[in-house]
């Protein structure tokens, strides 16, 4: 990577880290930062490190983590199917990973212990992965896999809907709908803890498909001839995504348009080179995200606005935006 | 690096594409792969280039098959244009070129870039997006592409289909070059008066099976032409080579009257 391709990563991880410290500054509970620091390191157990430590920091980590791995995997799966509307969402591991918290919520096993939805939402996602996976490693082709995550997405809503229906009362019925959107509020380094792991394996998955990313610009025959097998850069990119935005949804639920628009964000500046782009995305999609939870605490409305909704809130009229002005441009 | 393949069978869905096809071609050889569509000259192509596996038979690379080279050895050794290429993402057409470069390490804007770019006479649009380029641009910005592996195997499907005849001529010539340093190119050829002109050798084939195989003059006799493509030709001597051009369909009025003023 020459200096000059060194500049933009470096900014945007700047601009991360900026954030990082915004949103550990920001909350409802008035926080001397310094000394909840100082009590934190020193082991002293004050109200502001417990604060810190319990609510302030998990939120920031899994703020960065969790639109890090959205903007790497919308990018990734942007360019494995070389099509600029590909999301994270389309390899059906969220609707699966919603099902998942759905199930655990209505057997109850969340009011019995605290992570239920979280590991149900990780159950669900590890299902539809594991389908997917499946169809890869036989050797399915890009647009059979968009289909069957168009098939698990379609019938995970399905059964959620179901669920809903099937509510024994207005309220439980109200609480799922409220579990279902994303958000980041009253997370735990338990959540950091859980999520983190499978996070890692999928950004490492996935930034080591960058050359054959750029290959496939010249579609599968020629990636192929240029010595990249497409069955393996499938299946890494699926389960990279897969594990990424699985522990992604899991700790966080659904939070929409942050994968499908930070590399449209990312291509005037970086280029549209696919491999070029996932480290760029995957830092715009976290400072994205961090972001739009800041706005989200600074925004005094009671309750508070799920980040799910902001982003989607901002991500899809933006998106229209960018449709418009980039007409002709995509071929 | 010479390039052989033995008994090569290809089947898909229980059609049998390529039957028992036994070719060899050694470097500096030119060899048009022709043959109506549907022959399985793209199959037989895709075999040679790795991409596909025969049903049996096997191809090897100076003496070697595909997974003694090694996968990315394989890549720098065979490359391959396949046909109507797209460039998926609008790159700047260097950027294109410069993907040839993968299997050596990384798609850097190199000195073989720059050779490929200037054989294949795209360097003044070096800058441009591939999203702004003409059909006979692009195919000679895939061309480039396909170049700057520098491959001693270069394996081309239609790589003049689309392009004006100036540039039929100026790419069939760049290929013969090609072949002249000393690659093997083996490209799939449509335009029989192009492939008899420039090709040192051509392989026939008709449903699967190799036909003929051998210099232009020898293979593409009348005869053997109208067996193979349903057509007429009219053979000529122009500037001490031989012309051949399809002209009608086989056995209609239009090609016996021309065959008989040829006659007289």
């Amino acid at each position: 990577m020459t200096p000059k391709r060194l500049i933009l990563p470096l900014a945007l991880a700047c601009l991360v880290v900026g954030l990082f410290c915004v949103s550990v500054a920001v909350g409802y509970a008035p926080l001397d930062i310094g000394a909840a620091f100082d009590d934190l390191l020193s082991g002293r157990p004050s109200l502001s490190a417990l604060v810190l430590a319990e609510l302030r920091l998990p939120r920031a980590i899994l703020g960065a983590a969790v639109g890090f791995s959205l903007g790497i995997t919308g990018a990734a799966l942007q360019g494995l199917m070389r099509n600029p509307l590909a999301d994270p969402g389309v390899v059906g591991v969220s609707g699966a990973a919603a099902l998942g918290a759905v199930i655990a919520f209505y057997f109850g096993f969340s009011s019995t212990f605290a992570m239920a939805l979280p590991i149900g939402r990780l159950a669900g996602a590890a299902a539809a992965t594991a389908v997917l996976l499946i169809l890869a490693a036989r050797g399915a082709g890009t647009v059979v896999l968009i289909l069957a995550g168009v098939a698990l997405s379609s019938l995970a809503g399905a059964l959620t809907a179901l669920a809903l229906n099937l509510a024994p009362s207005p309220y439980a019925a109200l609480e799922l709908v409220f579990w279902l959107m994303g958000s980041l509020s009253d997370r735990s380094m338990v959540h950091v803890a859980l999520a983190l792991p499978f996070m890692t394996i999928g950004w490492a998955l996935v930034l080591g498909t960058g050359s054959a990313l750029d290959a496939l610009t010249l579609g599968e025959e020629a990636a192929e001839s240029l010595g990249f097998p497409l069955r393996r850069v499938r299946l890494r990119v699926i389960a990279g995504t897969a594990a990424a935005v699985g522990a992604s949804v899991a700790v966080a639920g659904a939070i929409g348009f942050v994968g499908l628009v930070v590399p449209h964000l990312m291509r005037p500046l970086v280029g549209h080179r696919p491999g070029r782009l996932l480290l760029a995305s995957g830092l715009a999609g976290a400072a994205l995200t961090l972001g739009a939870d800041i706005v989200v605490r600074l925004i005094p409305t009671r309750p508070e606005l799920k980040l799910g909704v902001v982003t989607a809130l901002i991500g899809a009229p933006f998106f229209l935006f960018l449709l418009i002005r980039l007409k002709g441009m995509e071929r | 690096m010479s390039l052989a393949a033995q008994s090569v069978t290809v089947t898909r869905d229980k059609t049998m594409l390529v039957r028992d096809v036994s070719l060899a071609v050694s470097p500096g050889t030119f060899l048009a792969l022709l043959g109506p569509n549907g022959a399985g000259k793209t199959s037989l192509l895709r075999v040679l280039a790795g991409l596909e596996d025969p049903a049996s038979g096997q191809v090897s690379y100076a003496g070697r098959t595909r997974s003694q080279i090694g996968r990315r050895a394989f890549g720098r050794s065979v490359a391959y244009l396949p046909q109507d290429g797209r460039v998926h993402w609008p790159l700047p057409v260097e950027e294109v070129v410069a993907l040839g470069r993968l299997p050596h390490g990384g798609a850097l804007v190199d000195a073989a870039v720059r050779r490929a770019m200037d054989a294949a006479e795209v360097t003044h649009l070096a800058k441009r997006s591939a999203g702004t380029l003409s059909g006979g641009e692009r195919a000679r910005v895939l061309l480039a592409r396909a170049l700057a592996v520098e491959a001693p195997i270069l394996l081309a499907d239609e790589p003049s289909a689309t392009l004006d005849p100036l540039h039929q001529i100026e790419v069939m010539t760049l290929l013969r070059e090609t072949a002249r340093r000393g690659a093997v190119v083996v490209a799939v050829i449509h335009d029989l008066p192009a492939a008899a002109r420039f090709c040192d050798r051509v392989a026939l084939m008709k449903d699967g099976s190799l036909i003929a195989e051998g210099a232009p003059r020898q293979v593409l006799d009348e005869k053997r032409v109208a067996e193979t493509f349903s057509v007429d030709v009219v053979r000529f001597e122009h500037a001490g080579e031989s012309v051949v051009l399809p002209w009608s369909r086989h056995g209609s009025a239009n090609s016996r009257q021309e065959a008989s003023k040829h006659e007289r």
